[in-house]
């Protein structure tokens, strides 16, 4: 079977003489045809005539796509997702948001680049081309200059593409043919041999990478983050003379949210001074009430009306509705619930301060549903 | 691409006597001017003979930087236009003038020269082995000796080339370059330093040398690019091509880029860090409407001249080209208005004393471009890189 032609191709020394060669090509009106040399040569865009290649633009958009994605992935981070405060500067520090989105904006650019030219330019996925392997280009990616004219041109003609090129001084004019066996099979990209030694490139690099980094070259960090100068709860220490580590807080040291309680053994006092420091709302008095239910109803019942839910198995305490509690100031509830009464122990320690008080609101709640005024009822 | 080394034909023109006519006057303005500044507000002019002095290394210094480098590189396409670049690197012997005043005021300008001052400051105490006056008066010395001396080596050595036509001169001035890029780095740092940087002598930055360096070389492409191009339309420089218009446009595009990049390094660092003794320098520019010059310093240096050299088609443009140079260079002497000033005055302010200094800058520019021309001839005949260079093709 004949193998199907691809083209020409012609051979010169010098890059005067391929320059020449092609203006003389473009001048007979081919179309379809390459130039190579082993490195640029500036002014062969002009010679062939070439318009001014669109591939700036497919830069100017990824670029652009760069920048808008890393600025918009680090304001999402910073005001919607995760916003932290780092070293006291505003949320949306833009100066912090500009290496980023440059470096962001130039690895889009050059990658997303080369791989819209290998895909528009060199027909990915295809991997193959007829000059591949050719004595030719093997001159033309050493010491030659080069030009090919292919077969589809439509002014294409072998003996006078052929009579062209060796009259402008071309060597070694011949022609270049289709690899029938590469047409018949199509894309190899996929192909499982060439896949396979991709991904097992791929693990050998890693492996030796790692082994070579991690393993061999492996070098202590200036410090963990988990060895640091500083004495560990419960280690011993030869600073203090009793050579103990963990020293007990300063005389009178207060810890945060727990103020000491002036009023103990004193209710009196208590109901005179204290005021209720929490508004009468909604989410108090749900906080009350949840409270309320949790520590106090297993003794005063759902409705603070004395009947325990423990079935006797406590001492009931008197109901909450009596004319005494509802004529007591807020401070002397809030008083028992703090230090307790009778066989009721403190609650300060399950109870926090704010809850109490919340509490207080709640029962105040539950005696006005008890004793309605008329007017309520309206 | 032709590799013969044939010279092109070339008839020696000299530049129209209007040239030296309008530098003569602007020269002659412009030191009447300076001198009543100096008169009248001594101290600001100080200051604005600092900036000068800056403008004009940058020039010159600059100019130097781009002739070493065509050498050095091997470069091509700028040898049909390296006369013009030899005709500023000419400025430097002229440095020696712009100095003078600044010794004369050293007093009003920097703060460390102050006795008093530095003996109740530990900080300046510390700095003192450097920022002294007798070591400041060697480094600028031996700094201008430098620059002198290589500018009139390579200006020498090339234009002897027009006559003897002897490819070895070119093989000296490659050497030459070789040894002088080290010793521009380091000048030019120190330049940076010594007249700048230390107005304020607490302040820091590591950035700065190289920040005054990108500015110079800015500057230095553009004032190269806005000579050429008149020259061009003057029809003084034959066989230029929109190729060579499009390089000096890439260049003037790249350092405007690595001047925003710089200039946006010092500041983002600094910014970060947020220590008093870094952050107090950008704090007095962005109070007291200087921080309307420091964003119009953004958009005049990096903003306009980025969209506007952005495209392949204006760097080609020699109209579009010769506005943005000149554009550039006002764009520079804000950039060093605003390094400078703000040490003067707390409060952004432009006075009558600023006038009168870059009228003799560009007085000065010009009586020498026409000095020049009369002396040598516009474009190096004899170099064998000439035809290439214009032959040059993207």
């Amino acid at each position: 079977m004949k193998k199907p032609l691809y083209g020409l191709t012609a051979l010169f020394d010098t890059p005067d003489a391929l320059m020449h060669a092609v203006e003389e090509t473009a001048k007979a009106g081919y179309t379809r045809y390459d130039v190579h040399a082993p490195y640029p040569l500036h002014g062969m865009d002009r010679a062939m005539r070439l318009k001014p290649s669109p591939l700036g633009y497919f830069a100017l958009v990824f670029g652009l796509l760069g920048a808008v994605s890393a600025v918009g992935l680090m304001t999402w981070i910073t005001l919607v997702d995760y916003p932290l405060v780092i070293g006291g500067k505003p949320f949306w520090s833009w100066p912090a948001f500009v290496p980023v989105a440059f470096e962001i904006t130039v690895l889009l650019a050059s990658v997303l680049t080369v791989v819209s030219m290998i895909v528009i330019y060199f027909k990915f996925p295809n991997n193959s081309h007829p000059l591949h392997d050719t004595p030719f280009l093997k001159r033309v990616s050493s010491d030659g200059f080069g030009i090919s004219i292919e077969a589809v041109d439509p002014l294409f003609d072998e003996a006078r593409v052929r009579g062209m090129l060796e009259s402008v001084g071309g060597k070694d004019v011949g022609p270049v043919y289709f690899d029938v066996e590469d047409l018949n099979h199509g894309q190899k990209v996929f192909d499982l041999k060439f896949v396979g030694l991709l991904a097992g490139v791929g693990m050998v690099v890693s492996i030796i990478t790692y082994l070579g980094l991690n393993v061999m070259l492996y070098m202590e960090p200036f410090s963990w983050m988990m060895e640091q100068e500083k004495l560990k709860p419960q280690a011993a220490s030869a600073l203090f003379s009793d050579g103990i580590g963990m020293r007990p807080p300063v005389e009178g040291t207060v810890a945060r949210g727990f103020l000491p309680y002036p009023y103990k053994g004193r209710p009196e006092d208590a109901g005179k001074y204290l005021v209720n420091p929490l508004p009468v709302t909604k989410p108090v008095l749900d906080l009350g009430r949840e409270k309320y239910m949790t520590f106090c109803s297993p003794c005063h019942g759902n409705f603070g009306r004395g009947d325990s839910r423990l079935a006797g198995q406590f001492p009931n305490p008197p109901t909450l509705h009596s004319d005494k509690v509802r004529d007591w100031p807020d401070g002397s509830i809030y008083h028992v619930m703090t230090d307790g009464q009778n066989v009721m122990p403190s609650y300060a320690a399950q109870v926090s301060r704010d809850e109490r008080w919340a509490i207080v609101h709640y029962i105040r709640v539950l005696q006005r549903a008890h004793h309605a005024k008329e007017s309520d009822l309206q | 691409m032709s590799t013969d080394t044939q010279t092109p034909s070339y008839t020696s023109k000299t530049l129209s006597p209007q040239v030296d006519r309008i530098g003569l006057i602007l020269l002659g303005i412009g030191v009447v001017l300076v001198i009543a500044a100096f008169v009248f507000e001594p101290v600001r002019a100080a200051f604005d003979a600092s900036i000068l002095y800056l403008f004009m290394v940058s020039l010159a210094v600059g100019a130097i930087f781009l002739i070493a480098l065509e050498y050095i590189t091997g470069a091509v396409w700028s040898v049909p236009m390296r006369r013009v670049t030899e005709f500023l690197a000419g400025l430097s012997p002229f440095l020696i003038l712009l100095v003078i005043p600044l010794f004369l005021n050293l007093h009003d300008v920097f703060h460390w020269t102050h006795q008093e001052a530095v003996n109740a400051d530990p900080v300046l105490q510390a700095k003192t082995p450097y920022l002294n006056v007798s070591f400041l008066t060697v480094r600028t010395i031996v700094f201008l000796g430098i620059w002198v001396l290589f500018s009139m080596l390579f200006i020498r050595n090339s234009t002897s080339q027009d006559v003897t036509r002897e490819a070895s001169l070119t093989t000296k001035n490659v050497r030459l370059a070789a040894v002088f890029l080290p010793l521009f780095a380091i000048s030019i740092t120190f330049t940076a330093v010594d007249w700048g940087m230390s107005l304020d002598p607490h302040w820091f930055s590591t950035i700065y040398g190289v920040y005054y360096f990108s500015g110079t070389v800015l500057a230095a492409v553009s004032a190269v690019t806005l000579i050429v191009i008149l020259f061009h339309e003057g029809g003084y420089l034959p066989g230029l091509r929109r190729d060579h218009f499009y390089s000096l446009g890439a260049l003037m595009f790249a350092f405007v880029n690595f001047w925003a990049y710089i200039a946006f390094s010092q500041f983002m660092l600094i910014w970060y860090a947020n220590l008093p003794e870094e952050t107090f320098w950008f704090m007095a520019r962005w109070e007291n409407g200087w921080q309307f010059v420091s964003v119009l310093l953004i958009i005049a240096k990096f903003g306009v001249p980025y969209f506007a050299l952005l495209s392949q088609e204006s760097k080609m443009n020699t109209k579009r080209l010769k506005i943005m140079a000149v554009w550039l260079l006002v764009a520079h002497l804000l950039d060093l208005y605003w390094l400078v000033m703000p040490t003067h005055s707390t409060g952004a302010s432009l006075s009558w004393v600023e006038l009168g200094f870059p009228v003799v800058g560009v007085g000065m520019i010009l009586l020498l471009l026409s000095w020049k021309s009369k002396r040598y001839n516009l474009v190096p005949i004899g170099d064998p890189k000439l035809r290439r260079g214009l032959d040059f093709r993207l």
